[in-house]
């Protein structure tokens, strides 16, 4: 209907080089064509929030840009870096991940550190620093999500809302150029969800460049600088959240819309 | 009839000595035989999961060959079978260790597989999200999971093997069961000599459940 609209939005929206540039992209799971040649940019700083029904290919988009998804056409840009289909990044791949956090929607920590190694394993590893060096980082960003009583304790310790914090902390401590959150409060019991958004907000205030898959449509309208929405596979709309949810123009975009935030 | 046999606990020490003798092979074959096993087991057991054909075919005949067939067979296969083809004889105590080694390699590249897959993919993917290579994924996050896991299997592995060694007995191996044989067949004291054997036996099972069930405790915290 308006796919040059959503395109010049698109640029306006990014400014001038984006941080994330996705060329037609083509990802096929067997005969499911998942992501059918998908354009997108996004901006340093800017927040970018993904929604579409379950299995509408929103998750897969996100996965897409840090390689955990392989895409058989087009091409994938991260911060100068390019991941090409079929597995044949090469270098890069580990490259971008070593740019890019994630935090999954459950949290995935490693049971068998404490706390404070799962948050110091990776720059001990990847960036080479000393233990002493990463401690000092995993103290500082435990303080600032809130778990440094914790640090000592094991991910199966704490509830899941500390969890998902501490998973926060963990991708934080790589100094990522930009975020990935793939329904990031969908495992967490609803009394737990606030504490995860406050942290991510906190994020949102320092300018980080986040690329956000979720179903809380509040949080959204509040954060998001552009809302994307998917469905089969495509990006059918996108613009700033208050036109997006007051006045879609898709009727897919609409009745999505209508049945989310019914209740 | 009448039955007046006793048991005679004075025959059962005495026989003690002998039987002691056979204890180090035991422990060597059990152990030398575990230890090569286990790193048998982890290269097999990885290919198994490999990413080729090429690599997890050879692993899929290994695995088979050695868990279908008898210890027995395969002891006897390496000790009396191979020198033909070699052109000289193996010792019987390699032959032991040899043969614990390729069948607990078996049962135990099994074990590994097993172990390494039941790890949440999750795991991975956040292992792999942070920046680390595939292999330090692996080395890091995976395999410290997996081998947690896999203790109880591989606990029950070793006992199975220890008690295999029993069967070395045949080839002159100068293990427990020989050491009681050759002095049964002096002193005719079957019932007291295959009770102290059966004990010896326990001894050494009993000592190892018992210190994998204190790694396992101490694991879950740790």
């Amino acid at each position: 209907m308006n796919d040059s609209v959503n395109r010049e939005e698109a640029d306006q929206a990014s400014g001038t080089s984006p941080i994330v540039r996705l060329a037609g992209v083509n990802k096929h799971f067997g005969r499911l064509h998942v992501m059918q040649d998908i354009d997108l940019s996004v901006a340093q700083g800017e927040v970018v929030v993904i929604i579409g029904a379950s299995g509408s290919g929103k998750s897969t988009l996100i996965r897409c840009v840090n390689g955990l998804e392989p895409f058989q056409s087009g091409r994938i840009e991260v911060d100068g870096k390019t991941l090409l289909p079929n597995g044949a990044s090469g270098k890069s791949l580990q490259a971008v991940r070593t740019e890019v956090g994630m935090v999954f929607q459950q949290f995935n920590l490693f049971p068998h550190l404490s706390i404070r190694d799962n948050v110091t394993l990776a720059p001990r590893k990847v960036r080479g620093m000393t233990r002493r060096q990463a401690d000092a980082i995993a103290d500082r960003l435990l303080e600032r999500v809130g778990i440094s009583d914790q640090a000592d304790k094991h991910p199966t310790q704490l509830s899941g809302g500390q969890q998902q914090r501490v998973a926060l902390a963990r991708a934080l401590a790589m100094e990522p150029r930009l975020m990935l959150f793939d329904e990031p409060t969908s495992a967490l019991d609803p009394e737990m969800i606030g504490e995860v958004l406050d942290a991510m907000r906190e994020l949102v205030n320092d300018g980080m460049t986040m690329m956000i898959v979720t179903h809380e449509m509040g949080f959204a309208r509040e954060v998001a600088d552009r809302v994307v929405f998917v469905h089969g596979g495509q990006i059918v709309e996108q613009g700033p959240p208050d036109q997006l949810f007051d006045q879609p123009r898709h009727e897919r975009t609409q009745a999505f819309l209508s049945r989310v935030l019914k209740h | 009839m009448e039955f007046n046999f006793q048991f005679d606990w004075q025959a059962a020490i005495d026989s003690l000595p002998f039987l002691l003798k056979g204890l180090p092979y035991t422990l060597l074959i059990s152990f030398a035989g575990l230890a090569i096993g286990f790193v048998i087991g982890i290269v097999f057991g990885l290919m198994r999961i490999g990413p080729s054909r090429w690599i997890r075919w050879p692993a899929v005949v290994y695995v088979e060959v050695f868990r279908g067939t008898p210890v027995l067979v395969q002891v006897l296969f390496i000790f009396y079978g191979l020198p033909t083809l070699l052109g000289g004889p193996i010792d019987a105590l390699t032959a032991g260790i040899a043969a614990i080694a390729l069948n607990a390699g078996a049962y135990i590249s099994e074990i590994v597989r097993g172990g390494v897959q039941s790890i949440e993919r999750g795991q991975r993917e956040a292992g792999l999200s942070l920046g680390l290579s595939a292999p330090q994924t692996f080395r890091y996050v995976i395999w410290p999971q997996a081998l947690r896991r896999m203790i109880p299997a591989l606990g029950n592995q070793g006992i199975v093997s220890i008690k295999d060694t029993s069967l070395f007995s045949v080839i002159g191996v100068g293990e427990l069961v020989r050491q009681g044989q050759v002095y049964i067949a002096n002193t005719f004291t079957a019932l007291e000599v295959y009770f102290m054997i059966a004990l010896l036996y326990l001894a050494i099972t009993l000592s190892l459940s018992l210190a994998l069930s204190l790694l396992e405790r101490k694991g879950l915290v740790g």
